[in-house]
């Protein structure tokens, strides 16, 4: 066995039961690992319909056949489930080193069914696998869980667990680990927490087999060498981190600003990577085999810990009006310690900033707490408000969509699927825009990053208003991001690496004879499965959208102004380079060209 | 003529944030890469008046010009 383990984990949660399974690993190579393949086993195993919070929804966690090996950036894994926030597939991403230490505990991922009656965590240490009592620890913020798990567990394990926001059933709350990096996205915290799923300590000492260690030196030499002379992910990412993004992405103008009211911030430096790296940065962190090390650890005050990341400066910052950097520090260690998805998070506040700066929220609702744009005191407040369910801060706990719906006014959430948009304006970038449309998982930037191109030129420079080639491009992205996150490597190789550096990767590790092209197929067929089970459970194609703000109002002021998006020209377009039908979906055709044809997919999922 | 010129990241090094260059007609972001002695190969974003800039624009009066060595995330 090579790569993959050959082994999962099934525990059931009301019957304390853990059980060993045989990885079906034809099954395995055909979707990868990690992200495919954790959506190929929740499509066979959960009804799509499923309330995501019932005990009828599973909680896979999945790592890739290169997780664990010496690969760069090989230590990803993902937590795969069905979104509370958004209703689609979730399938959210993290680093670390926790993903690895499951790997050389021998297992390749891990399927949790039912609902614990109590609070559980769970121990493994190889073979030894057991569900222990989490009472003590229920209520306890992500360091203090951490740090209490890896005093009684052995030297070494890593821990995997959610904070009170994930506990309270937040739609937006994060899976963490190792402290401080976060499967942030889509509420997969509060999937856990409804199971009574505290957390996963885990230690392992076997190795993860090489099918070709030979070649594999020289492949990873090679991609190395890639990843040390690329300018980015060289030079730009180990030195700045994301936080660098806040000057360009603002000088260009398409930094959102006050809930995508603006696009423009005139205090945009003072939360910039620059200025983050001139006062507060303590240190640089890297995830496990990373050469890269991009992460940031920062200290203000009485506080320290990971982060912040570009997305996080601009949630709690120019979403939000705020310019005071201490205070966008504070909300992500807040976000950290209870377990919220920064993005989600700060873009909610953003919301609730503009719900009441028009009216709709009323201070009698606020209990003297200030909720004005540009108060960077009040924000780190509703943080720990909205992940402890506080006051207020019980609605915001629902995300951005659910609480102005609220208000009757769910236009002004800036949301596609219910999931908060990231940290780029599409009115002024039309590929990123149609990819935050088609994301599999609503809102998101990382499921196809076409900043790359339209703003970074990596690969090749476009033009970042013209609609020319974005259909094709956004595809490719889609599909090889697709692959990376299902080979357990991480986004950021992506500027360097290309789909035949993957393939020669993922065949040294596993005697696969995958090449670029069939990288990238397994990609179109991972996100065809995403887009299936999405179909199911009654997600209509005409959510593939954008906020009527980024459709309908130009952008103010500014070096994007007049701009709005043009999704109406690229999405029929779009559907046509995926070979789906003109509504949105995947035709016979197709899947039976991607090899999903016999596993009775193909009929008709919505009508 | 006047133009604002914006330094980011590494760039700043030694330089500052900000740079005003007042010359005749005729500039170009290449010249004022030459004057501010930075190396053509490390700049890999070129802005002026935040849209795509190219070495032999030639500048008009208050233009901004902004500079950004290799970078990238998500
Ligand atoms: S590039 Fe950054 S996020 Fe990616 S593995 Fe390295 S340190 Fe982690």
């Amino acid at each position: 066995m090579y790569g993959y383990n050959g082994k999962l984990l099934r525990i059931n949660l009301r019957e304390k039961t853990v059980k060993t399974e045989d990885l079906d690993l034809e099954k395995a190579k055909k979707y990868i690992g990690g992200r495919g393949l954790g959506t190929k086993i929740l499509m066979e195993e959960v009804d799509p319909k499923v309330d995501p919070l019932s005990p009828e929804n599973k909680l896979i966690f999945m790592t890739g056949p290169l997780t664990g090996t010496p690969t760069p950036t090989g230590g990803r894994y993902m937590a795969i489930t069905k979104s509370p926030l958004t209703g689609t597939v979730a399938c959210s991403n993290s680093g670390g080193h926790w993903g690895a230490e499951l790997k050389y505990a021998g297992y390749d991922g891990i399927v949790f069914e039912e609902k614990a009656d109590s609070p559980v965590y769970i121990s493994i240490e190889n073979d030894t696998v057991e569900v222990k009592d989490a009472s003590e620890l229920w209520g306890k913020t992500v360091s203090e869980t951490t740090e209490a798990l890896l005093e009684k567990s052995p030297e070494k394990s890593k821990v995997l667990t959610i904070g009170p926001a994930g506990e309270k059933l937040s739609k937006i709350a994060a899976i963490m680990n190792d402290k401080d990096r976060a499967a942030g996205r889509s509420g997969v915290g509060a999937v856990m927490g409804s199971k009574n799923l505290k957390a996963i300590v885990v230690r392992g000492t076997n190795k993860v087999n090489v099918y070709d260690s030979d070649k594999l030196k020289a492949v990873f030499s090679d991609s190395l060498k890639k990843i040390k002379e690329n300018g980015v992910t060289g030079e730009g990412l180990p030195t700045y981190g994301t936080a660098v993004l806040v000057n360009i992405i603002n000088e260009n103008g398409v930094l959102p600003t006050n809930n995508f009211q603006k696009a423009q911030f005139d205090k945009a430096d003072d939360i910039s990577g620059e200025t983050l790296a001139e006062k507060y940065l303590v240190k640089r962190e890297a995830c496990h085999r990373c050469p890269i090390g991009c992460g940031r650890y920062c200290k203000v005050d009485d506080i320290e810990g990971g982060g912040p990341e570009y997305e996080t400066l601009w949630a709690f910052g120019s979403d939000c009006g705020v310019s005071d950097l201490k205070s966008v520090i504070k909300a992500n260690y807040w976000c950290n310690e209870l377990g919220l998805d920064t993005i989600s998070a700060g873009a909610t506040i953003a919301a609730a900033m503009e719900l009441y700066e028009k009216g709709y929220v009323k201070d009698d609702e606020l209990d003297g707490l200030s909720l004005e744009f540009g108060n960077g005191e009040a924000v780190v407040e509703w943080t720990k408000k909205m992940g402890r369910r506080e006051g207020f801060g019980d609605k915001l706990a629902e995300g951005s969509y659910r609480l102005a719906e609220m208000y009757g006014v769910p236009e002004l959430s800036m949301s596609v699927k219910k999931q908060e948009l990231p940290a780029y304006d599409p009115r002024g970038i039309q590929g990123h825009g149609l990819q935050y449309a088609t994301s599999n998982r609503g809102g998101c930037h990382v499921r196809g990053y076409m900043i790359s191109p339209e703003i970074l030129g990596e690969p090749e420079k476009l033009d970042r208003f013209s609609l020319e080639g974005k259909t094709e491009w956004a595809k490719t992205f889609q599909d090889i991001t697709a692959s990376i996150d299902s080979l357990g490597l991480c986004l950021f190789t992506s500027f360097a690496l290309g789909a035949e550096d993957y393939g020669e990767l993922y065949n040294a590790v596993c005697g696969t004879d995958y090449t670029g092209e069939t990288i990238l197929e397994a990609g179109e067929r991972i996100w065809n499965l995403e887009r299936i089970f999405n179909l199911r459970a009654g997600i209509d194609p005409k959510e593939d959208k954008l906020p009527k703000r980024l459709l309908k109002d130009p952008i103010p002021e500014g070096p994007s102004k007049g701009w709005t998006h043009k999704l109406d020209e690229l999405l029929p377009k779009y559907y046509e380079a995926r070979g789906w039908d003109k509504n949105g979906i995947p035709t016979e055709e197709r899947l039976e060209k991607l090899g999903i044809d016999d596993e009775g997919l193909a009929e008709p999922a919505c009508e | 003529m006047k133009i604002e010129v914006r330094l980011f990241a590494t760039l700043r090094k030694g330089r500052g944030k900000k740079v005003y260059i007042e010359e005749d007609e005729g500039l170009t972001p290449k010249d004022i890469i030459d004057q501010l002695k930075i190396d053509e190969k490390d700049v890999s974003i070129l802005l002026v008046n935040g849209r795509d800039g190219k070495l032999d624009t030639v500048l008009k009066d208050g233009d901004i010009v902004s500079l950004f060595p290799p970078v990238g995330g998500g």
